[in-house]
């Protein structure tokens, strides 16, 4: 079985890609910056008490889930979300969905993604992807960062959504079941451009938004005190991998905010945000040096203090830097 | 990022090309944002492969472990599946106080068949890898 007229497009992000695609096959069409916008999916975190593989967790993007359902209230999109317990109801519920003609969204764990590059298979549980179908044992997947559509046995596929650790995806499938004709996007695009600049000036400190870059920043330059040498430069790999995590480029969707703005500033004929989107860029060119640097002190090994320092320094210009352009953003919309 | 800067290095790890080609947002000459296509570039691959490396030792280290008889199989198979012990406690259903002992060789020694088949399952093996261990 197999739903007819869905399209696959490949996207930077899996969430974004998976709202584009669930919502393009029910006619709204959106590019993707617009989605990961009104989503309000730019973000930064770091949690040292979270440990993946003993290596604290760092951000770049919103929990997983927040971009789908704030787009789908924003436009006024009726949705189903779903989590489950056990993992037979989940899998039914997913068939049934698929029954009835509905592209399906879920969370997964890129451990269990079969079709992944083998380098890639780490206990990742953010990740989102289509089922359009189901052939057989097999099910019909459209993954927003691959190129072609792709599949998924069942087996692998119910591993994936019920993987554990964190972010636990306890199985959650998503799908909208009632669309709007008409809606509201450049109020839409103005209240997503509000939530970041509230999740990036506001979030309580230490751990979120520019307190989080700036904290980050801090812990950096102690990594070569604390830490052996070889620990400092994988706590420090981990963050570059985050930045990069899946088509970013090094700018940890930055680029993809950056060109958010310049369409904003087309919906809401609003020239200041073009020059805003140009600062967008500047800034994510000055996160892929960073990336560029911490890729040097890696490669080093050698535990230099002062190298940790430079890269800490970075951070916290970084932090003023954002502060600086959301303060500024703010007054935009 | 301007189109003309996108790096274009290949993912070499495990000695494979394990490059997965990406969206990227970049700018064109006028500054104008537009997608174009990478597979990756040198600061991530290397990042990457650096968390392979330690990966692949400490997989080692709990091999040599467990012939040597100071750990269990199951500290293998738990390495080898990227867990750490809440993980796998977790994957398990119980406490982490229980599953610790089960990576002692003694803790081991004691499971029963149902559960030695849990923990198989887990790590997708069968479970004879788990008790007579070749690694």
């Amino acid at each position: 079985m197999k739903i007819e007229h869905f399209q696959h497009k490949q996207s930077a992000h899996c969430e974004s890609g998976v709202t584009l695609g669930l919502l393009q096959h029910y006619g709204i069409q959106l590019s993707e910056p617009l989605i990961f916008g009104i989503g309000a999916g730019y973000f930064f975190g770091h949690l040292p008490f979270i440990k993946v593989s003993g290596v604290p967790g760092t951000t770049f993007r919103i929990w997983p889930g927040y971009i789908f359902k704030r787009v789908c209230k924003e436009l006024g999109v009726k949705m189903k979300v779903e989590s489950f317990s056990g993992k037979e109801k989940g899998m039914q519920a997913l068939d049934a969905a698929l029954q009835a003609g509905r592209p399906v969204g879920m969370q997964t764990s890129v451990f269990y993604l079969s079709y992944f590059p083998p380098a890639y298979r780490f206990h990742f549980n953010g990740h989102n992807l289509i089922a359009y179908g189901k052939e057989g044992d097999d099910y019909l997947i459209s993954d927003p960062v691959m190129e072609t559509v792709t599949r998924l046995s069942a087996a692998d596929l119910e591993k994936a959504r019920f993987a554990k650790g964190f972010p636990a995806p306890n199985g959650r499938m998503y799908y909208p079941v009632l669309t709007k004709p008409d809606f509201d996007l450049p109020n839409a695009i103005r209240r997503g451009i509000k939530k970041t600049c509230w999740f990036m000036l506001s979030s309580p400190p230490p751990f979120f938004g520019i307190h989080g870059i700036r904290f980050l920043g801090r812990k950096i330059k102690k990594y070569p005190v604390k830490l052996e040498p070889r620990r400092a430069a994988l706590f420090v790999g981990n963050i570059i991998r985050m930045q990069e995590e899946i088509g970013t480029g090094g700018g940890g969707f930055r680029f993809l905010y950056a060109a958010f703005l310049q369409e904003a500033a087309q919906y809401l004929n609003n020239a200041a945000l073009l020059e805003a989107s140009n600062e967008m860029t500047r800034i994510g060119d000055a996160w892929r040096n960073f990336a560029f640097a911490a890729a040097r002190v890696m490669k080093d090994r050698s535990g230099n203090l002062a190298s940790y320092d430079e890269l800490g320094e970075m951070l916290i210009q970084l932090a003023d830097r954002e502060k600086k352009f959301f303060t500024h953003l703010k007054t935009l919309v | 990022m301007k189109k003309e800067e996108v790096p274009h290095d290949k993912k070499i790890i495990h000695g494979e090309d394990n490059s997965l080609v990406k969206v990227l947002y970049v700018t064109d000459q006028q500054g104008k944002y537009e997608t174009t296509k990478y597979e990756g570039w040198d600061a991530e691959n290397l990042a990457m492969s650096q968390a392979w490396d330690d990966i692949d030792d400490r997989i080692a280290q709990t091999r040599e472990k467990v012939i040597r008889g100071e750990v269990s199989p199951i500290a293998y198979y738990m390495e080898k599946n990227l867990m750490d012990l809440p993980t796998l406690a977790s994957y398990v259903g119980s406490w982490k106080f229980f599953v610790k002992k089960h990576l002692t060789p003694s803790g081991f020694k004691k499971l029963n068949a149902a559960k030695l088949k849990k923990y198989a399952d887990i790590f997708n093996i069968r479970v004879e890898e788990l008790t007579h261990f070749k690694g």
